[in-house]
């Protein structure tokens, strides 16, 4: 490996760290232009973080250490998993067969967390938040390792970063239908993992339809910012998931094709906004059949790589 | 022939029967049964459209007109006229019918594998396609209990007929393909009717309270 190599995979493997929460800002930034607001600045999310860092944390009495170790292990295992995920084309700094199962289980072990430091506050409010992200968390699960395991299987590659380096648009023009379906099951879980619209609204506070937002509501100060850090760096992790697969890198240049992923993720938060801005939330019993059927859209996915 | 259109094709077949599944609105799943009729109407263009376009022209258009124009049309009046906007009370729930699909999709995967066809199928790819569609069909017929429902189950169950027919026998003779069509035409029209006669005379169109024969003297209603 020589240095300018290097520096390309270094700076890939830093670029999350430094720019997911600008993703939030260009998503509610995007919002805000549909709506015929002037919104937020698109550095708002970093500001919010900078701020509650600044601030004290408040901890109520019934709360034990589950609730203070919460955030903290949903980051470090965002940070993990983001250690397995290669951005284009570039290799990951952790690679190795069947990698893409720990990230969905590193992710699984996040949302554990989560939901453990939501009941630990003893609040029904954060319990009921606590039930709905299990029940959806468990159903996208299976759609996400759908979807990785067909990649897998089109690509002959069984690591993140064999899988990506391996996709181009000449998988595209050989396997357009099942690429296709997989690129609109990573959306779906995209959605449902980030708590976007039509699974959850992150806007609404009204106890009755909220998932992700009641769960950390007991979060103050420094834990808050990791919780909000931690939901900027999974929407980096499902975003490149998905722009990798849409979007293939594509000249040898690893400088151009950092830029080109770069500005895909962009493209991909726009259209989250937009998303978000033309559809409201489903019903709540609907969700389960919404996450239903990408799965159903992935396991045909698979069984069309399979064929092949 | 065009071997990728023929695969993606069968793939919005599938898709929009596994939609079908899904849902329970009325008047949605009957547009969905166009869509898909629509779609399975385009099959014989791209498999012999470059033998015998003139051939291929003709059936495709008739087949888009009724089923993609005279069926919906003929089965939106007769939901208005029912009065019913979604399916009351589905045997299997919906998400369960969409899981159940998919163990359809994939048996249906494997016959369509094993199967041995008696000739050379020009379109081997929509057989799969073909069989899950016939298997959602009947699984809409046996796990719906409006009439409605039925119908449009009785129509997907054709549906699947219709790509299984393009994709293996091509060639067929021209009359028999004007003869299914036209048995078609008259199996909708007639359970049209019969929904129509049935949401007038009992005020529903569930299946399941069809059980018992009265006299024509008595209420009629009261078999609820």
């Amino acid at each position: 490996m020589n240095g300018p190599e290097l520096l390309a995979r270094f700076t890939a493997a830093l670029l999350p760290l430094v720019c997911a929460p600008a993703l939030l800002g260009i998503i509610n930034r995007t919002k805000a232009v549909f709506a015929g607001r002037v919104g937020a600045p698109l550095l708002q999310p970093y500001y919010d973080i900078f701020k509650l860092l600044r601030k004290g944390a408040v901890y109520s009495g019934t709360t034990t250490w589950v609730l203070r170790a919460g955030p903290v292990i949903g980051v470090a295992t965002t940070l993990v998993a983001l250690a397995c995920l290669p951005l284009a084309g570039l290799p990951a700094p952790l690679s190795f067969a069947g990698d893409f199962i720990l990230v969905a289980y590193l992710l699984g072990l996040g949302r554990f967390m989560t939901i453990n430091a939501a009941l630990d506050t003893g609040s029904a409010f954060c319990g009921m938040g606590a039930s709905r992200e299990a029940q959806f968390g468990a159903l996208a699960e299976p759609a996400l390792l759908l979807a990785l395991a067909g990649l897998a299987w089109l690509t002959g590659q069984w690591s993140l970063s064999g899988i990506y380096a391996a996709l181009s648009y000449e998988t595209w023009s050989v396997a357009a239908p099942a690429l296709g379906l997989i690129t609109v099951t990573l959306l779906a879980v995209l959605l449902t993992e980030n708590s976007r619209i039509p699974v959850d609204d992150p806007n609404t506070h009204l106890e009755l339809t909220m998932i992700h937002e009641v769960m950390v509501l007991d979060h103050s100060g420094p834990d808050f910012a990791l919780v909000e850090y931690g939901a900027a760096l999974k929407l980096w992790l499902t975003g490149v998931l998905l722009t990798g697969v849409a979007v293939p890198a594509l000249t040898g240049n690893p400088w151009v094709n950092m830029l080109l992923a770069l500005a895909a993720l962009f493209a991909l938060a726009v259209a989250i906004g937009c998303i978000e801005s033309m559809m409201a939330r489903l019903r709540l019993h609907k969700v389960p059949q919404f996450i239903a059927g990408a799965g159903a859209l992935a396991a045909m996915a698979l069984l069309l790589a399979l064929e092949h | 022939m065009l071997r990728g259109w023929i695969e993606f094709d069968a793939l919005l077949v599938v898709l929009t029967a596994l939609a079908i599944l899904g849902s329970g609105r009325l008047k949605f799943v009957n547009h969905l049964v166009a869509v898909q009729g629509v779609i399975v109407s385009i099959l014989p263009l791209l498999v012999e459209g470059v033998d015998m376009p003139l051939r291929a022209a003709f059936l495709t258009a008739l087949t888009i007109g009724l089923k993609g124009w005279t069926f919906p049309h003929f089965l939106d009046r007769a939901i208005t006229t029912s009065g019913l906007r979604r399916e009351p009370q589905p045997v299997v729930g919906y998400t369960a019918g969409m899981l159940i699909g998919l163990a359809l999709l994939g048996l249906a995967a494997h016959l369509g594998g094993r199967l041995a066809l008696p000739m050379a199928a020009p379109a081997p790819a929509a057989v799969p396609a073909a069989l899950f569609t016939m298997f959602a069909g009947l699984f809409l017929i046996v796990s719906r209990r409006t009439a409605i429902m039925q119908v449009l189950g009785y129509l997907v169950v054709e549906n699947g007929i219709f790509v299984f027919g393009t994709a293996v026998a091509p060639g067929e003779s021209f009359l028999v393909e004007l003869g299914m069509l036209l048995d078609i035409f008259v199996a909708v029209f007639i359970m049209g009717l019969t929904i129509l006669h049935l949401s007038r005379t009992l005020d529903t169109v569930e299946t399941d309270r069809l059980q018992r024969l009265r006299e024509r003297g008595r209420a009629l209603g009261d078999g609820r």
